[in-house]
């Protein structure tokens, strides 16, 4: 498919966070990260700056604590590749409130656009499906990526995405770096006042 | 389970108990000898999520994932799954993170198997260097009370910590050679 008609990861992410609502966003670290924060920096993003490989286990850890919360994990194709094992793990729990997003650009755009294994053909929602996600897909259009945006809301999960998105390198949005901020704004947000004295 | 003896014997049904107590509701774990009756009983209650792991650094995003949810989580391994979550550390120490570590220990007292001593041996120091708090119980007697320690650290001072179970409580596998 040619570029110009490729999805693009900026309006890709909007689009997924756009109405919404109650949703716990976890966004793994590099690009995802910049690219949730564009759509709005808000107190139920956590933005990852380190662990790489973890953002889809934190996100299984949340979407377990929070059941009747939806949880989306946005990550990239590299981030996820470190962490494929989260896969089987996710679809052994098989939480119905957590969705993974793979923003899949085939490459590692924070150090330098050297290809990822999906820019030779790994598919990894062949994976997730293999591991036993009930729902996994490519998507590479809009009415596709709309369907997955509703899918995130409707706890029917797990649920895995791999949005083939245009290698590009755009200005950088950065969130907050202090992690310690993050965590407590997202436990607020979810658990009140009180969760600064538990 | 208030006497030393009991304690002696039945050291990991009193990690379980110490679990309820601390109000642990993320079991992440790979199985492990040491850990198996643990993590029999852990499978059993229907009030934890037991997780299993396909390794060990997963367990780290687990707790993070589940105190960001408001949940207590612990990771229970063995010495050599260590090595495997040190970089992941990285995670607890920077959002300030309650993550008890339970790790049995391999390649240390009477150790049969050479694989097991150069992550045994560095168990220890490199926990420490990354910055996570470790005491050891190497008498039955011991372990409940340091794991209790490192479960109360953890959760009320908002870090990762470690207890290790030493290999002279647990025993070494001796791969039916003795």
């Amino acid at each position: 498919m040619e570029a110009s008609h490729m999805l693009r990861r900026r309006e890709v992410v909007r689009a997924l966070l756009e109405d919404r609502r109650d949703l716990l966003v976890i966004a793994g670290l590099g690009a995802p990260a910049w690219d949730v924060t564009a759509a709005g920096d808000h107190p139920r993003n956590l933005p990852l700056w380190g662990g790489r490989g973890s953002a889809a286990m934190i996100g299984l850890g949340l979407a377990l604590a929070q059941p009747n919360t939806p949880v989306l994990v946005v990550t990239g194709d590299g981030e996820m590749l470190m962490g494929l094992g989260a896969l089987a793990t996710i679809a052994v729990k098989r939480p119905l409130n957590l969705s993974v997003v793979v923003l899949d650009n085939e490459h590692y755009g924070e150090t330098g656009m050297q290809r990822t294994h999906t820019a030779y053909a790994v598919d990894l929602a062949a994976i997730a499906r293999a591991a036993g996600f009930p729902r996994a897909s490519v998507v590479r259009s809009e009415d596709d990526l709309a369907v997955v945006r509703a899918s995130v809301h409707e706890f029917a999960g797990p649920l895995f995405a791999q949005v083939k998105v245009v290698a590009e390198a755009l200005p950088l949005v950065l969130p907050p770096r202090e992690g310690a901020l993050l965590q407590a704004r997202m436990r607020e947000s979810v658990l009140g006042p009180e969760a600064h004295l538990a | 389970m208030n006497d030393a003896s009991s304690l002696t014997v039945d050291w990991p049904d009193a990690l379980f108990g110490l679990l309820k107590a601390h109000d642990v509701t993320h079991v992440a774990y790979v199985p492990d000898a040491g850990h198996a009756r643990l993590i029999s009983l852990c499978e059993a209650d229907p009030a934890l999520h037991a997780v299993l792991l396909t390794t060990e650094e997963e367990g780290i995003g687990l707790m993070l994932g589940g105190w960001l949810g408001g949940a207590r989580g612990v990771l229970l391994m063995q010495s050599s799954g260590v090595g495997n979550c040190i970089n992941m550390v990285s995670l607890g120490i920077t959002h300030r993170t309650p993550m008890p570590m339970i790790v049995t220990m391999r390649g240390d007292f009477a150790e049969f198997n050479p694989a097991q001593v150069p992550m045994g041996s560095a168990t220890q120091a490199v926990l420490e260097a990354m910055g996570v708090a470790v005491r050891r119980a190497d008498a039955a007697a011991d372990v409940a009370p340091v794991v209790d320690a490192m479960l109360r650290l953890a959760f009320n001072t908002y870090r990762p910590t470690a207890a290790l179970i030493g290999q002279r409580v647990i025993g070494a596998k001796t791969f039916g050679m003795e």
